[in-house]
């Protein structure tokens, strides 16, 4: 997980806009593709060893098994291959939208898949694999794994057994290096990936050891969008010839992929697929809002529990800033800055990374989670109280001293209670920014709203749908918070006439 | 109970009051007259240390308040709170606390400050706010009330803490003439009870009534001072003269 990765799922709407004027498109036509002379793969590169990845020693060379399928493939139908980048979740709808021609990356043939695109026979021969930590010699199967912590790749296969087995608690990640990375520091206890994830990532790092025998085998396909007959068609008599000749065996042998589980491709028959016309997910919202809903309810609690410590360490921090010693001052005045000078993303990675790697401080996703909301908003509360606690009459201390208050005193008794009332409306502004911006910490493997949205539309490429949905949902938050707010400023409100 | 002696304060580089001497049995009422900018308010900031002076000392019945020399803040907060335990306040602009009610602003600093029962403060509250003829607005917001009820209720603030002395700092000064008048008849109120008082004031004619002695001050010092009657009736400078005439023009 990068920055432009993220940045590319902010643009997600954008990208749901522009799936819904792909509709009114003609789909590309085998004729079109020959003219361009140009196969673009969609794919994630993204540590994406042994599938697609950039060579170590050269970074601007592609190699991986899948890269060099994508050569070879592109050289049989007489065209020149060219990836393209992608999150790998998100590779089916940028498929639709027509960012490339296919996908070719570890896309699993199952009936899911199907409903969504056209897919290709097999090209390689996939299991389950357990991974775990090299001490953990107890895990040698899912059985071993109940009321365990396991991480898995969304909107992948393991993602979908572990859906159907609540007594496993998953962990839902976006790539597999972080994934790895939460293994080894202790936060999980296995994660399940496919067979060539393992072999990458556990047969040469003696952390880690596979826990029991690969098992749910299944095959990959290439994808294409529905109803690209004549593209498939070339595609699957090139990857029958690459089969029979040997290419593939030679291929999958050069990463250490290559195994007799490959021999049911011989033998594969496409079966038939029964595709359903596809609905709404707004006609079968009764499915899809109760999982909204309780995704939401994590949204809540992170931004209520967020916006609380932004609130407490805010005004620690401004009382420092204001009437702190010297050092005191500094503090909090370099504390603002780097805050709010510094993204988010980058703290959230700090404390749930960087502190767990560099002190071994280890916290749950959701302490990160909320630590890193907190003391981030820490820095605009702050801001927000010095300007309300400046924004009350030099008078008022006057009139206090005069009596003979202290400062604290006079802090505490006169000038906070005035100053809460001046800030209630920033900070409610930033109550609300907080709901939407909550969504950031789903590349901590959290699933809150957004994540949730974005595992259901892949689920079942209703972006539209399911967005309005998901969209009502943070809207209803934002108002209830903009109400309760509203009711809160009314209290503190003394000078009706 | 008011001893002054070469009282100076300076802001940075500029000097305002430069070296001010005055003596005040207890019991009688200064008023203080004079131009805008002349330094009467501070000279009164300085009496209960809102500004600390630069020089010279302050006695309040008997206690000394300020001393020569550099003193650490320790030191000066404590010698400030001499000072405002023995000093009551009135502002210009009330300084009233928006968020508490009337009789909370009253009973603040008596529970906070003294460590008076809730129960004890509100009944001395409920004395004073009959005193200034507020009972009946015991629990409205400052914001519900007129300038002049406003400035009463300060002066019943400031009165709970019990004080020894009376600054007043303009009290008339931001108020509508009808509502003027309530407010020196509690001042004068006060004055028939004995309490000691300083008052800036532009109201010539509380002056020259209520006044035992009055102090005109111009550019830091003390041009003239005297009884009333003289100061009013056969002023011996000039400019004092030229002042009285532009006020009452």
């Amino acid at each position: 997980m990068t920055l432009s990765q993220f940045s590319r799922r902010l643009a997600w709407s954008a990208l749901t806009v522009g799936m819904m004027a792909s509709r009114f498109c003609q789909a590309e036509s085998w004729e079109e593709l020959k003219q361009r002379g140009l196969l673009r793969w969609g794919a994630d590169a993204e540590g994406g060893a042994p599938y697609v990845y950039h060579d170590p020693g050269n970074p601007d060379r592609l190699v991986g098994f899948e890269a060099e399928l994508a050569d070879e493939l592109a050289k049989r139908l007489g065209l020149e291959a060219r990836m393209a980048q992608e999150n790998w979740d998100m590779l089916v709808p940028a498929l639709k939208q027509g960012s490339f021609d296919v996908i070719l990356n570890g896309l699993e043939r199952t009936p899911e898949n199907q409903q969504k695109l056209d897919l290709s026979r097999p090209y390689f021969v996939y299991a389950q694999q357990i991974v775990t930590r090299a001490g953990s010699t107890n895990i040698n199967g899912l059985e071993d794994l109940k009321g365990g912590t396991v991480g898995v790749l969304s909107g992948s296969v393991s993602h979908h057994i572990l859906g159907g087995r609540p007594e496993i608690h998953s962990k839902i990640y976006l790539g597999n290096a972080e994934t790895f990375r939460d293994l080894k520091i202790g936060r999980l206890d296995a994660t399940i990936v496919d067979s060539p994830v393992a072999t990458q990532f556990a047969r040469t790092d003696p952390e880690l050891r596979l826990g029991g025998p690969a098992f749910a085998p299944g095959f990959y396909a290439i994808g294409v969008r529905l109803g690209e007959t004549n593209l498939l068609a070339k595609i699957n008599k090139a990857l029958a010839e690459l089969l029979d000749d040997g290419t593939l065996e030679r291929i999958d042998s050069k990463y250490g992929l290559w195994d007799t589980n490959q021999l049911a491709m011989r033998s594969f028959q496409a079966e038939a697929v029964d595709r359903k016309a596809q609905r709404s997910a707004l006609t079968a919202w009764r499915r899809y809002l109760p999982l909204l809903l309780r995704a939401s309810v994590t949204t809540i609690w992170l931004t209520v529990a967020g916006m609380a410590l932004a609130m407490s360490a805010g005004l620690c921090i401004a009382l420092l800033r204001l009437y702190g010693p010297a050092p005191g001052r500094w503090l909090a005045t370099a504390y603002t800055e780097v805050m709010r000078g510094t993204p988010l993303l980058i703290q959230l990675y700090f404390i749930y990374y960087g502190l767990a790697q560099q002190i071994g401080l280890r916290m749950s996703e959701y302490t990160a989670a909320v630590l890193a909301l907190g003391l981030n908003y820490a820095a605009n509360e702050a801001e927000n109280y010095r300007a309300g606690i400046n924004g009350v009459p030099r008078g008022q201390w006057e009139a206090a001293s005069a009596l003979g208050m202290s400062r604290w005193l006079t802090i505490r008794r006169i000038v906070l209670p005035q100053a809460f009332r001046l800030v209630v409306p920033p900070i409610s502004n930033d109550f609300i920014a907080m709901f939407k911006d909550s969504s950031i910490v789903s590349v901590i493997a959290i699933v809150e709203l957004t994540k949730e949205y974005q595992i259901r539309a892949n689920d079942t490429g209703d972006y539209l749908g399911l967005g309005l949905m998901t969209a009502g949902l943070y809207f209803g938050m934002s108002y209830a918070a903009s109400l309760v707010m509203q009711q809160f400023e009314k209290r503190l409100r003394y000078d009706h006439r | 109970m008011i001893t002054v002696k070469g009282l100076i304060k300076s802001f940075g580089r500029t000097r305002v009051l430069h070296g001010i001497d005055h003596d005040q049995a207890a019991g009688s009422a200064t008023v203080l007259i004079g131009p805008s900018g002349c330094g009467k308010s501070t000279f009164l900031r300085c009496l209960n240390l809102l500004e600390t002076p630069t020089a010279g000392t302050i006695v309040l019945g008997g206690i000394t308040v300020t001393a020569d020399g550099d003193e650490s803040g320790v030191v000066l907060a404590s010698r400030q709170r001499q000072a405002r335990g023995l000093t009551g306040m009135v502002f210009q602009s009330f300084n009233l606390f928006p968020h508490r009610t009337v009789i909370e602003n009253v009973v603040e600093a008596p529970i906070h400050v003294k460590g008076m029962s809730r129960v004890e403060a509100v009944e001395l509250a409920m004395g004073l706010l009959k005193k200034v003829g507020l009972e009946h607005r015991r629990d409205f917001y400052p914001s519900a009330l007129s300038g002049g009820q406003q400035q009463r209720v300060a002066i019943a603030r400031a009165l709970a803490m019990q004080p020894k002395i009376m600054l007043f700092d303009e009290p008339t000064s931001a108020l509508d003439p009808e509502m003027r008048d309530e407010v020196l008849q509690a001042i004068r109120q006060l004055q028939d009870e004995g309490m000691t008082m300083v008052i800036v004031t532009h109201e010539m004619q509380f002056a020259r009534e209520a006044a035992d002695e009055v102090l005109f001050f111009e550019s830091g010092r003390v041009l003239e001072s005297g009884p009333p009657e003289k100061i009013f009736g056969s002023p011996s400078q000039e400019r004092v003269r030229e002042f009285l005439r532009k006020v009452s023009a």
